[in-house]
């Protein structure tokens, strides 16, 4: 695409979407995840890694019990090791956040619940905000919806901006995540596109996939969208969250996320106010990294809990 | 009565489409092999090699921006003027005492000389030019530009085809050219430029200057506007001391035998420009 | 180590950019206390046993003790090059100088990381570089070149092609192995023999690759590697028994060669200085365009011909395009070399240093404004903070002559006649660069921007199948690809014809 501009609901601004050049923001990714993390900062990184994640399962068989073992993992990750901190929330489907509600309570670890038709967000607006207003009124700390890429990638994107306007007036006071589906996307600049649109909107947090189609987060795509909030946040002084989702499994994944961001936004968005990683498996990984640095050998999965 | 008395060509300078006087009002004598006067012709001094080169480096631009298809015909245009004016030429190269089977000879071989590199104007590019294998999602490709403003000394033997088989690969490809040509060899030369006033090549693409080689060699070795001289008619007894002023401006120098006709005489003439872009959504 | 690590848990520091130092290890180098000089297959002593000491920059502490090659020294080499040239190289065919190649390529790839801490210790430059860049570069020039021993034919229809015999070649410090590869692989595919002078501050991956050399089993004397200064490369240059030269260097020193070797009619390629316009339009991807920016000034701390070293913007974004890039200098990491992290090394040495300051200074005096970063430098070694100067003029000095260090002039325009203008106006023509997401305005600049390499959307890429060299005051003659062999043969007219 060439250049647009788009507005601000907060400032009014209208503000230019720039393009985005695939081989070079490739190059740029592929260049930080060189960068090498030892001992101090691996342990730096490793810790802020689960502070920042949003333990996540969103399984059609998802029970209270299977909730309330997750919330456990949440609170205290290593329950060998009480130095290991808690992760920044749980997040699970509207049904199961009353369950998670209670089994965190009191512990800081913040509730999250997808909502408004989450994966696909095609079902009527109507519908949709009361699933968001339903899920708020059980008591979910965070909302994470999608785009309605259906919309944008027909060029109505006049309507998915206002459906996040109306899913964000829904939230209240509740922070607003706004899934992209990058995956679904097919370019950085429609990527772009949709970061910028989604702040303008109103989102508190965009987030890259909802874990459930292959063509997850990817690094260039979350530097992609980094660079939208960079972009965003310059020109109306509206420090947006970040998270990234799908398909982060290993601790080595997760700290080439945090330089991406360290060195594309910068250390203000180095904590769970700024960026989450969603994720279920990459929280054992990690563990079994940091036993690694404690001891000085290699662990293996028998030594941290599957939850 | 009159019709007794020829009336003798002035043979002036040729400078931006124009026959201009030296500005020195310098002239020298060209005589024939028995001695005898054939002509006064202009010397040029320093200044007005200066002009022509600001005539070439005005007229580079517009003269290389034309299509590859549009020199090609300008350019075989001027065969088809050489070729009838053909006795004109015939009878210069014979008072330079060149026998008639020789001289038809080298006229013939001299318009063949400008169809065949007009033929080439908008063929060499893809026989020069490349897209490159680069190991990275690039698309690369190199083309051949023209270096710009060339100098010329040509060979004064054999004047005709010894000045075309340097001039025409030069400008086929969007080079304009300063020739310094001198001694009996002047004449053709002019008498060239008077097919090329004549003809559709732009003014100021060819400037042709006659007068002593030893005197102008200083000056366009040491020109800074001019990037690339053809020093294949360099006399033998130049000190070549004075070609050491090439450095000024990293001029390319080229020499080069007027016996054949190659590609490689129009690669002399080019600079390759290698470009890269990124292959992405 | 356990006991500290275990200590360290207690504390959980903060991530930052501050990485904690991630050193390479220098342990596989066997760097030897003196070198002697490369010739006819061995180490030899300098005869006038002068030599000099190469040092890191980065600490200024000596590495080795190098041979300082004589005149007498460069008669030497020539003569082994004659002999070997004579005697093995001209009656081999190019299938069997293609295999040596292949062999050396292979030996780079496998000792590359041994090369590559080697080039960083006596260059400057970070191991991410000389690791990600210079080592996989240098492998694939001799790679590519060496495919083309035994298809020189196909380079150059209808014409027979014949090696000049022996050259001599200089070379700089700035890319130490990769130019000596840009420069032997051509040369010995054509079937020509060399005497290679390394730049004196960096002589030691070369001499290395003289190892290399020897293990392959090349015959002797088909690469000579003689190290020295200016006079060691002047002996060189005027030596009569040298075929054909070929330099990359400083404008000036080049000027020079050609002196020289126009009075000989010697077949001469240069490749010089460059002042490269870097112009970046509104409609730019511009997040990328200030990476591009970025690399192209402070990529082997601005060492580097073809840098972009002149940014033009546009007058419509520019406040914001400056800002933005002066954030992102904020987040370089300038320090030891042999970090990983490291993305700015050491300056290559005393006098460069002196150099990038003192034009820094007249371009202060002449009126730019300084941006230089808050990043702290070591206190030994040769250092310069990546530093922008806004407020340039066309007519200062800063804007005109090359500074070959971290430094980056910034102006504006405000049309593409405009930016185009300013772009050519410079003696130099090596290198441009263009950011704008308009095709046609890509191609409109491309093709009138007098430069030998446009990179349009990107920059600072090279790869052995890309012709690289200069129009007007940045040299002749080609290195890379088809066109890069012409200036290693000679070529008549094929009699069949």
């Amino acid at each position: 695409m060439s250049t647009s501009t788009i507005t601000s609901v907060e400032t009014g601004l209208p503000i230019r979407v720039t393009p985005v050049d695939e081989v070079s923001l490739e190059a740029r990714a592929s260049s930080l995840a060189t960068r090498s993390i030892k001992t101090t900062s691996k342990r730096a990184a490793l810790n802020l890694s689960i502070r920042c994640i949003d333990l996540t399962t969103l399984e059609g068989a998802d029970t209270p019990e299977k909730v309330a073992s997750l919330c456990q993992k949440a609170k205290r990750p290593d329950p060998a090791n009480v130095d290991v901190p808690q992760v920044a929330a749980v997040c699970v489907y509207p049904e199961m956040v009353e369950h998670a509600v209670e089994a965190t309570k009191g512990s800081g670890v913040k509730v999250a619940s997808v909502a408004g038709a989450f994966p696909s967000g095609l079902s009527t607006l109507d519908a949709r905000t009361a699933d968001i207003a339903d899920a708020v009124r059980r008591g979910a700390d965070e909302i994470d919806i999608v785009l309605n890429r259906s919309a944008f990638l027909a060029g109505d994107e006049k309507r998915a901006f206002e459906e996040i306007v109306a899913s964000k007036e829904a939230c209240g006071e509740v922070h607003l995540k706004v899934i992209l589906e990058v995956g679904e996307l097919g370019s950085y600049d429609k990527i772009r596109q949709a970061s910028m649109l989604a702040m303008a909107a109103g989102a508190d947090f965009i987030k890259t996939s909802t874990g459930k189609i292959s063509q997850a987060s990817s690094l260039p795509r979350m530097l992609c969208m980094a660079e939208a909030v960079r972009d965003f946040t310059y020109h109306t002084n509206i420090p947006v969250g970040i998270k990234a989702a799908g398909g982060i499994r290993t601790a080595k994944q997760a700290w080439h996320y945090l330089v991406v961001i360290a060195e594309t936004l910068g250390t203000d968005w180095l904590n769970p106010e700024r960026f989450r990683i969603g994720a279920s498996s990459l929280l054992n990984d990690v563990l079994l990294q940091l036993k690694h640095l404690d001891s000085g050998y290699y662990s293996g999965p028998d030594y941290v809990t599957v939850d | 009565m009159t019709g007794n008395i020829p009336i003798t060509k002035t043979y002036k300078l040729f400078i931006d489409g124009a026959f201009p006087r030296s500005e020195s009002g310098r002239t020298f004598s060209v005589v024939n092999p028995q001695g005898e006067l054939i002509a006064n012709a202009s010397q040029a001094s320093r200044k007005d090699l200066r002009e022509a080169v600001r005539a070439a480096r005005s007229a580079q631009n517009t003269w290389a921006s034309r299509t590859a298809y549009n020199r090609g015909q300008i350019l075989y245009r001027v065969a088809e003027m050489i070729e009838s004016r053909k006795a004109e030429f015939l009878d210069l190269l014979k008072s330079g005492g060149v026998n008639s089977r020789t001289a038809t000879r080298e006229v013939e071989e001299s318009i063949q000389r400008w169809v065949w590199y007009a033929g080439w104007s908008d063929k060499y590019s893809q026989i020069i030019g490349s897209v490159n294998p680069v190991s990275g999602p690039y698309f690369n490709f190199t083309v051949p530009e023209p270096t710009g403003v060339v100098g010329i000394i040509p060979p004064s033997e054999p004047s005709m085809l010894g000045l075309v088989s340097r001039l025409v690969p030069a400008i086929v490809s969007g080079n304009t050219a300063v020739v310094i040509s001198e001694g009996h060899s002047s004449l053709t030369a002019i008498t060239i430029a008077e097919v090329l006033a004549t003809s559709d090549v732009p003014s100021g693409v060819v400037n042709i200057l006659t007068g002593d080689q030893t005197d102008l060699l200083p000056w366009i070795i040491g020109h800074l506007d001019v990037n690339a001289v053809d020093i294949s008619g360099i006399n033998q007894d130049v000190d070549l001391t004075i070609l050491e002023e090439a450095s000024s401006n990293v001029k390319r120098l080229v020499s080069r035998k007027v016996d054949e006709e190659s590609l490689e005489l129009i690669s002399d003439f080019l600079e390759m420009k290698t470009v890269w872009h990124p292959i992405g959504r | 180590m356990e006991t500290s690590a275990s200590k360290d848990s207690s504390a959980i520091e903060d991530f930052g950019i501050d990485y904690a130092p991630a050193i390479e290890s220098t342990s596989l180098l066997n760097i030897k206390e003196k070198y002697g000089l490369f010739i006819d297959g061995d180490f030899l002593d300098s005869s006038s046993s002068n030599s000099f000491k190469t040092l890191d920059p980065s600490t200024e502490k000596p590495l080795s003790e190098i041979s300082e090659a004589s005149s007498a020294d460069i008669d030497k080499a020539v003569k082994a090059a004659r002999n070997a040239y004579e005697k093995y190289w001209m009656t081999m065919s190019g299938a069997v100088r293609a295999r040596y190649l292949f062999r050396i390529a292979r030996h780079l790839q496998e000792r590359s990381r041994e090369f590559a801490v080697l080039e960083t210790l006596d260059g400057g430059k970070p191991i991410k570089e000389s690791r990600d860049v210079d080592l996989p570069l240098a492998a694939a020039h001799f790679f590519y070149h060496a495919g083309w021993a035994d298809k020189l034919d196909y380079a150059f229809p209808q014409r027979k092609v014949e090696p000049h015999g022996v050259v001599g070649q200089i070379i700089p410090w700035n890319f130490p192995l990769l130019m000596a590869s840009w420069k032997l692989a051509p040369a010995l595919a054509c079937g020509n023999t060399v005497v290679l002078k390394p730049a004196e501050t960096t002589p030691l991956t070369a001499l290395l690759l003289a190892e290399v050399i020897k293990d392959v089993d090349l015959p002797p004397g088909v690469i000579n590697i003689v190290t020295g200064a200016g006079e060691t490369g002047s002996a060189l240059v005027e030596h009569p028994d040298v075929d054909k030269l070929a330099f990359t260097g400083s404008t000036e020193v080049g000027k020079l060669i050609q002196r020289s070797a126009v009075k000989r009619n010697l077949p001469l390629t240069l490749e010089l200085g460059g002042k490269a316009p870097h112009v970046i339009f509104e409609d730019a991807a511009l997040d990328q365009a200030i990476e591009g920016v970025i690399n192209g000034i402070f990529f082997n701390q601005g060492h580097v011909c073809c840098a972009g070293s002149r940014l033009l913007v546009q007058e419509s974004i520019a406040d914001h395009f400056i800002d933005r890039l002066q954030k992102r200098i904020e987040l370089l990491r300038v320090g030891n070399p042999l970090d990983k992290n490291t993305d700015i090394g050491a300056i290559n040495s005393k006098a460069q240093l002196e150099r990038i300051d003192q034009l820094v200074k007249a371009g202060v005096e002449e009126g730019a404004e300084v941006y230089k970063p808050s990043c702290s430098l070591p206190e030994k070694g040769y250092w310069y903070p990546p530093t922008v100067l806004t407020g340039v003029q066309q007519s200062h000095r800063v804007a005109r002559e090359e500074i070959f260090g971290p430094v980056l002039v910034v102006q504006t325009f405000r049309t593409p006649e405009e930016a185009l203008e300013k772009a050519n106006n410079t003696p130099y023509g090596l290198s441009a660069g263009i950011w704008t997401e308009k095709g046609s305005l890509i191609h409109w600049m491309a093709a009138r921007m007098r430069a030998g390499v446009i990179w349009a959307n990107t920059f600072n890429k090279f790869d052995p199948t890309s012709p690289f060299g200069g129009y007007k005051e940045s040299g002749f003659g080609r290195e890379g690809g088809m066109h890069g062999l012409a200036p290693y043969l000679k070529t008549k007219r094929k009699r069949s014809q």
